[in-house]
């Protein structure tokens, strides 16, 4: 019998439906997972994403692509395979991607966290025979504390900036983890000013109907004073560049499951570090392995070989499958 | 212990001297005051002896987490530091938060000295579901040493004396020697009255820039005063109301460390400063041993026999700044030298012996001269202004030092390894190969040289290209191609070039310069030769 998915150079194959899920090369059909640009990548004739991703998708890929939206849990089938989305709740609109064939269930997760961040849908394990897993933070290290503890740490450092004077700086990437923010900071009655980057974003979200608090783009008319003791939200590149210098005196604060380990934060010149990531942590990809019910795993992207050895010597199946997805050695992607 | 991993959390944040500086004296002067002590302890290498060991640690950590070893090693390799290994690995912590001062848990691991391994381990345990995970990492780093957190002696001294308003000089005397944070207390420490800090006040040292270029500007040679820059540790000599201090251009009291030195105190009169350079001495040869034999002398409390036997220590005088208890710094430096000369042919002793002066009749002559340096160990040429008074600080004008071009040669790298601290995660080490036939051959390791943006494109590199893995080290392709630039070589049985480098570290990228072209292991050897 030939297995449900396969690891092709092109990216995840399904030959029972002929479509690829992710594909990291031009596909005839695609199945997207979520909208960053590891996962949505450009060059397919036809995408297949959940309709809250469809407007990202777009606004990523060009309008003109053609891309069909599912809901949740709602069948699809291709060819000789039923395709249905489940949360994966690493951003709006991201899934994870149920494919069926004989009767035979295979999951691929594309990226997941499993805490609700109030804004990237409930995770739900998704009953299986086969997971395919990402390990981004698949390291036992890698143990989140609750968002709410994190948020209210964020609030502690913007009020120390205010009376030392200094402007407040997230720095967090601009699709996903600034919504995030915004989202979960939207009680403070601050006035948010954003990156380009981020603005954009925004923009396309709002007009789809999501509750963000409203932004305001930073331009080169911007008034300094103006956002005295409110906050700044600019995406990794913009660390450090000139653009931010302008904004001196200022504290830096990077908001990524990276800043776990000290030596990241210092290394990005951070004032602060906030471990706050979109996908599982150790415990997450455990309990999430466990709760699928698989009996065989495939682990992708990230410290791969590391999970999979673990589960294996867990009496669980496992294997670890290089992807072209951001993972461990790329550590300024979407964590 | 909240307040010490509180400062511990603000430092490592902090990259500016005057904040770290404005950290710490709030700390010294709110701070429990034995606390205070220990914290001066720690941060100046009087950290108690270790009780407990690193492989201890490791394996009590993965009974509590509960984890096999090999996924603890690959831990250890991201974060590239134990203690916040450890820190990141074990189950959060109960709930019941009674922190105990810093004092507490220093003395309580010097007490488990003795202690069975049961009772280590049932402390350490208790120890970790005590604290929250900030203070366990600081608990660690206790135990494991090395703070990494980037405070100079100086800046101690400092935040110390603006807490107390005292002045550095007299803070530097107050916390100097050997003195024990289990029996005093920071406030106890620096008033206590057995001494006079004005006896071993060292002067400010004067600093030379570096020359660009020909010294042809300078005008007649005959002004200018030429000696060998000495490449070992540039210290002050003091003997004062029957006392002998020696301190380090750091501005760190060392007197103890080198008793060859120390010894000069009935030879030398009181009321003397004599400015010299601390080097390891081949009576046979007249020259500085290599600086690798003064290295075995550095860091280490009690020397033993053998050392002071085959690495025995000079000072070789460079200036006078008091004499007969006069400041003399004002006087021409012509007049200051010959004072000098004077006490020390009076001394008469093998460690004080005079820097000197070289003989040369122009510029040109001085240029060729200067190419000798290495000959002599020395690192090239310092030009004075014979009429110079001694000043303060790093100034221009009057006193500059002509340095050497280091040696460089053409290297291919063949591992790399991940960073410690900032750099954790990164590929920042790197082991470089010379060729010997069809083989390539290790003989330096580097850190050092590149910018963050070259570190950032060789760490994509190697994550592309690693061949095989041994732990941390990731074997790599043999391509890229770097210039090494280092100040000395040395033969060594350690290595298995054969050969040890002084300084090592990255001139520049060779992106322009296939593997087929770097220089050979014979190279080096023929380097070598040239120095014996």
């Amino acid at each position: 019998m030939q297995p449900v998915l396969t690891f092709t150079e092109g990216g995840i194959y399904c030959p029972a439906g002929d479509f690829y899920i992710d594909p990291w090369k031009p596909a005839d059909r695609a199945v997207i997972t979520h909208a960053h640009s590891d996962h949505a990548r450009l060059g397919s004739r036809h995408y297949l994403c959940t309709n809250d991703s469809v407007p990202l998708l777009r606004l990523r890929l060009g309008k003109d692509i053609s891309v069909q939206g599912a809901g949740w849990g709602e069948t699809v089938r291709i060819g000789g395979a039923e395709v249905s989305l489940y949360p994966a709740g690493h951003m709006i609109g991201s899934a994870q991607v149920k494919v069926t064939v004989g009767g035979q269930s295979w999951v691929a997760s594309g990226d997941y966290k499993t805490e609700n961040d109030g804004i990237s849908g409930a995770f739900e394990p998704v009953k299986c025979h086969t997971f395919i897993t990402e390990s981004t933070f698949g390291l036992p290290i890698y143990r989140w504390r609750p968002q709410t503890a994190i948020f209210s740490d964020i609030e502690g450092w913007m009020r120390e900036n205010e009376a030392a004077g200094k402007q407040s700086i997230l720095v967090a990437y601009s699709l996903g983890k600034a919504q995030r923010l915004l989202y979960n900071l939207a009680h403070t009655g601050k006035r948010f000013f954003v990156h380009g980057a981020i603005y954009n974003a925004h923009q396309s979200l709002l007009s789809a109907g999501w509750p963000l608090p409203a932004v305001e783009l930073i331009t080169p008319e911007t008034n300094k004073s103006e956002m005295k003791n409110q906050l700044i939200i600019a995406p990794p590149s913009a660390a450090d560049s000139a653009w931010m210098k302008k904004f001196s005196p200022y504290s830096l604060g990077v908001c990524s499951g990276w800043m776990q380990v000290r030596g990241n934060t210092r290394r990005m010149n951070a004032d602060a570090g906030f471990a706050i990531s979109d996908h599982a942590d150790w415990p997450g990809l455990l309990q999430t392995i466990r709760q699928t019910g698989a009996e065989k795993v495939f682990v992708t992207h990230g410290f791969s070989s590391v999970l999979a050895r673990f589960l294996q010597e867990n009496d669980l199946p496992a294997e670890a499958v290089r992807t072209a997805f951001g993972g461990e050695e790329e550590t300024e992607t979407s964590a | 212990m909240h307040q010490f991993s509180q400062l511990i959390s603000a430092l490592s944040h902090s990259t500016k001297t005057n904040e770290k500086l404005e950290l710490l004296s709030h700390y010294f002067s709110t701070a429990d005051e034995r606390d205070a002590a220990w914290v001066l302890a720690l941060f100046t290498g009087r950290k108690p002896r270790r009780t407990v060991n690193s492989a201890q640690l490791r394996l009590w950590c993965r009974e509590a987490a509960g984890l096999p070893e090999w996924l603890f090693d690959e831990c250890y390799h991201t974060v590239g530091d134990l203690a916040e290994t450890i820190a990141l690995l074990l189950p959060p912590p109960e709930k019941g938060d009674r922190s105990m001062p810093l004092h507490f848990w220093m003395e309580a691991l010097i007490s488990l000295e003795k202690a069975p391994e049961a009772e280590k381990s049932a402390f350490i345990r208790s120890a970790w579901e005590q604290l929250q995970p900030g203070e366990r990492f600081v608990f660690n780093k206790l135990i494991t040493g090395g703070f990494r957190i980037g405070v100079s002696q100086g800046t101690i001294v400092n935040a110390i004396a603006k807490a107390f308003g005292m002045e550095g000089a007299v803070v530097s005397h107050m916390i100097g020697g050997n003195w024990d944070p289990r029996a005093t207390t920071l406030p106890q420490l620096l008033h206590d009255h057995h001494s006079n800090p004005d006896d071993s006040r060292p002067y400010p040292f004067f600093l030379a820039h570096a020359l660009e270029g020909s010294p042809s500007g300078l005008g007649a040679p005959a002004n200018w005063q030429a000696e060998w820059k000495w490449d070992g540790i540039c210290g002050q000599l003091i003997r004062r109301n029957g006392q002998v201090f020696l301190w380090s251009r750091g501005e760190e009291l060392i007197t103890d460390k080198f008793p060859e030195i120390a010894g000069l105190l009935e030879y030398l009169p009181d009321g003397t400063v004599v400015d010299g350079e601390i080097l390891a001495w081949d009576e046979v040869l007249h020259r500085p041993l290599p600086f690798q034999n003064l290295q075995t002398r550095i860091g280490r409390k009690n020397l033993t026999k053998k050392q002071l036997q085959e690495a025995p220590v000079v000072l070789l005088a460079y200036d006078m700044m008091e004499w007969n208890g006069q400041d003399i710094r004002p006087l021409p430096l012509r007049e200051r030298r010959e004072l000098l000369e004077t006490l020390v042919k009076t001394a008469d002793r093998p460690a004080l012996k005079m820097s000197p002066l070289i003989e040369y009749g122009d510029w040109d002559e001085l240029a060729v001269l200067r190419e000798q340096s290495r000959g002599n160990n020395s690192e090239g040429v310092m030009l004075k202004n014979a009429g110079s008074a001694y000043q303060v600080g790093r100034r221009r004008g009057d006193w500059w030092k002509w340095k050497i071009d280091p040696f460089t040669v053409d290297a291919v790298m063949i591992y790399a390894q991940k960073g410690h601290g900032r750099r954790s995660n990164l590929y920042t080490d790197y082991t470089f190969a010379v060729r010997n036939g069809d083989q390539l051959v290790p003989f330096a390791k580097a850190y050092s040289g590149l910018t963050d943006a070259e570190i950032a494109e060789v760490d994509a590199w190697v994550k592309r290209h690693a061949v095989e893995k041994f732990g941390p080290v990731r074997t790599v392709k043999p391509e890229l191609v770097f210039e090494i630039a280092f100040e000395g070589i040395a033969a060594s049985n350690r290595h298995k070039s054969g050969i040890a480098l002084r300084f090592p570290r990255i001139h520049r990228w060779r992106k322009d310069k296939p593997v087929s072209e770097i220089n050979t292991l014979d190279d080096l050897k023929q380097l070598l030769a040239a120095q014996m």
